[in-house]
């Protein structure tokens, strides 16, 4: 008790309005640990330099020249270039990987979410034949290793004449995606209380017109959270991606590999074309940094 | 909650069944099928029963992969459980930094696998790589190229590098979900750090916790990308664990027959293991 008390006197110059605040925020929120100076925040902080550091190093290797990278060893770039960066801009077999790779990855996002929508309502709402075991069995998809799918997915997207399209590598990751998506969304709709349901098809709504119109809306975060994860994990996967494709639709890190093993080392290449990948990333954690730690939690909070 | 019985939600669930059935039964199947039988090329095929299963159950190699991916796993977490919790703990309930703590922990997760092998091969090179670099300057005598016990070192340290945060991410949620009267019940009690972690955190977050375990232990038993990326499977064998053992001999060496049957094998062991976790984390759910 002390220490909500004390942390709400503390801002009592502010007024009365943010005092009132502070007051309900502290009454709503875990208090941290009370007196003595605390070092706790050493911890987070020495995890997230642990974090940067290799990061560093990439984009430290990134400026530098070929020759700079094998000749000396030195802690930031003494001659700063962008000629690495430059390549792939300039260069179609670098820069088409990146446009492949952020195709299949939505198409992939958009499919996932399409069809797991529905099914995450249904086990959400309802009860019926066989649903523990299907939702068991959907789950056992995304445990599947990869690696034993290689091989019959290569044949089975050749024979229906996909192989090497975005969209084949788009349909090979809804195997693990659309699990996870209904996973997720599950967990958000059965925050949801039932009677919204109810109270609007006494209304009158339709399903699809409620579902769309009403629901959607309010699992807004779940959906968010859920394309989410299904952009993340299309988006690292690289063993499906590389094998399902040959020049149409290569994804860049199949790019990337070649080339790491073709010209040996052009490491500060390598190390542009991998800063690269990191941004799209980035980009979707900025906008969802409100919510990666319920999403994380898959909406079971 | 209380759920309607009703068959007909089953029309909601078609498109999943008809996207995943064709992704999961078709390549399984076809999986079976040659998990089964014997070709000399040209399309013959003979039918051999459960030769090949035989075969990889007995063989030397396949226990080595699975003793390899045993310790591989259990290293793994039993590092990142209690350093994720230990650092969600750490981390500032409220303010400007929970954001900045949040997104760039949430960094890695986000980088693709083949970047995270290759991050690391970059960085912990001897030659060229600050840890490597420094390694060395200590004394140690370290390059994971061409020593098991470096290699491992880098792996292990890489995993750590790349999930941990997921760990600390899922704490953090179950932390922030825990309401303030418990707290303010154990100051009352008087109760000590240790005894507001043991009673209260520990328990709310045993949700979550599972739901971490089930999902790192799942993504670390199938790892394939990231020690293909940095070691190949080397020096040696040393870090072959079972996703590249068996890519190394379905694609590399063509044995479809014994890769068959080492998949299902593989596919059962992952899913036996994670329906022991899925059970617990249903039962901590408490809804079906």
């Amino acid at each position: 008790m002390s220490t909500s008390v004390e942390s709400a006197t503390t801002i009592t110059d502010d007024g009365a309005a943010t005092r009132t605040a502070a007051m309900q925020q502290a009454a709503t929120l875990p208090v941290r640990r009370r007196g003595r100076r605390s070092y706790a925040w050493l911890v987070p902080t020495l995890y997230i330099i642990f974090l940067m550091v290799p990061i560093y190093w990439l984009l430290n290797m990134s400026f530098k020249t070929t020759g700079e990278v094998l000749g000396q060893f030195t802690l930031w770039p003494h001659n700063f270039t962008l000629e690495n960066y430059r390549t792939i801009f300039t260069d179609p077999t670098w820069y088409r990987g990146y446009i492949n790779s952020l195709l299949y990855v939505t198409i992939n996002t958009l499919l996932s979410l399409g069809a797991a929508l529905p099914a995450a309502y249904a086990f959400s709402r309802y009860r019926f034949l066989g649903d523990k075991h299907f939702f068991f069995w959907l789950l056992t998809n995304r445990m599947a290793p990869p690696a034993i799918f290689v091989l019959p997915f290569v044949q089975l997207y050749s024979s229906v004449e996909l192989f090497d399209t975005h969209l084949a590598v788009a349909l090979a990751h809804c195997l693990f995606n659309i699990p996870l998506a209904v996973w997720i969304l599950e967990g958000f709709m059965s925050g949801v209380p039932k009677e919204i349901d109810e109270t609007a098809y006494i209304d009158g709504y339709s399903f699809p017109h409620f579902f769309v119109k009403i629901f959607m809306p309010l699992i807004a975060t779940g959906i968010g959270v859920a394309a989410f994860f299904c952009f993340m994990f299309s988006w690292v996967e690289l063993l499906l991606a590389k094998n399902l494709t040959s020049t149409g639709a290569r994804p860049i890190a199949s790019i990337m590999t070649r080339t790491a093993s073709i010209s040996g080392y052009e490491v500060s290449l390598l190390a542009a074309a991998a800063v690269l990948t990191l941004i799209p990333g980035a980009v979707v954690i900025y906008f969802v940094r409100n919510y990666i730690a319920r999403g994380f939690a898959l909406g079971r909070v | 909650m209380d759920k309607t019985w009703n068959n007909k939600a089953w029309f909601l669930v078609v498109p999943v069944i008809v996207l995943v059935a064709f992704n999961a039964i078709i390549p399984l199947m076809t999986v079976v099928n040659y998990s089964v039988q014997e070709s000399f090329g040209g399309g013959v095929f003979f039918f051999e029963g459960t030769k090949w299963f035989q075969q990889i159950l007995t063989s030397e190699r396949f226990h080595a992969a699975l003793l390899r991916q045993f310790a591989f796993t259990g290293t793994i977490l039993l590092i990142e459980i209690p350093l994720g919790v230990a650092i969600a703990l750490a981390m500032p309930r409220r303010g400007p930094w929970v954001s900045v703590c949040l997104v760039l922990m949430a960094l890695p997760l986000l980088v693709p696998w083949h970047v995270v092998g290759a991050i690391w091969n970059i960085f912990a090179l001897p030659e060229i790589g600050l840890l490597g670099r420094a390694l060395n300057g200590l004394g140690f005598d370290y390059n994971f190229t061409r020593q098991v016990g470096s290699a491992w070192f880098t792996l292990i340290l890489m995993d750590v590098w790349h999930w941990t945060s997921l760990v600390v991410l899922l704490a953090y949620a179950g932390l922030m979900a825990i309401p303030e009267p418990y707290y303010q019940a154990a100051r009352i009690d008087g109760a000590s750090q240790w005894a507001v972690f043991r009673h209260i955190q520990l328990p709310k977050m045993n949700r979550v916790l599972t739901i971490a375990v089930l999902l790192r232990f799942m993504d670390s038993f199938i790892i394939y990308t990231e020690p293909f990326v940095l070691t190949g499977g080397g020096p040696g064998n040393a870090t072959t664990l079972l996703s590249i053992d068996l890519v190394k001999m379905a694609l590399g060496q063509f044995d479809v027959g014994p890769a068959a049957a080492m998949s299902i094998i593989y596919f059962l062991i992952v899913l036996a293991i994670s329906w022991v976790f899925y059970t617990l984390m249903m039962r901590n759910e408490d809804r079906w």
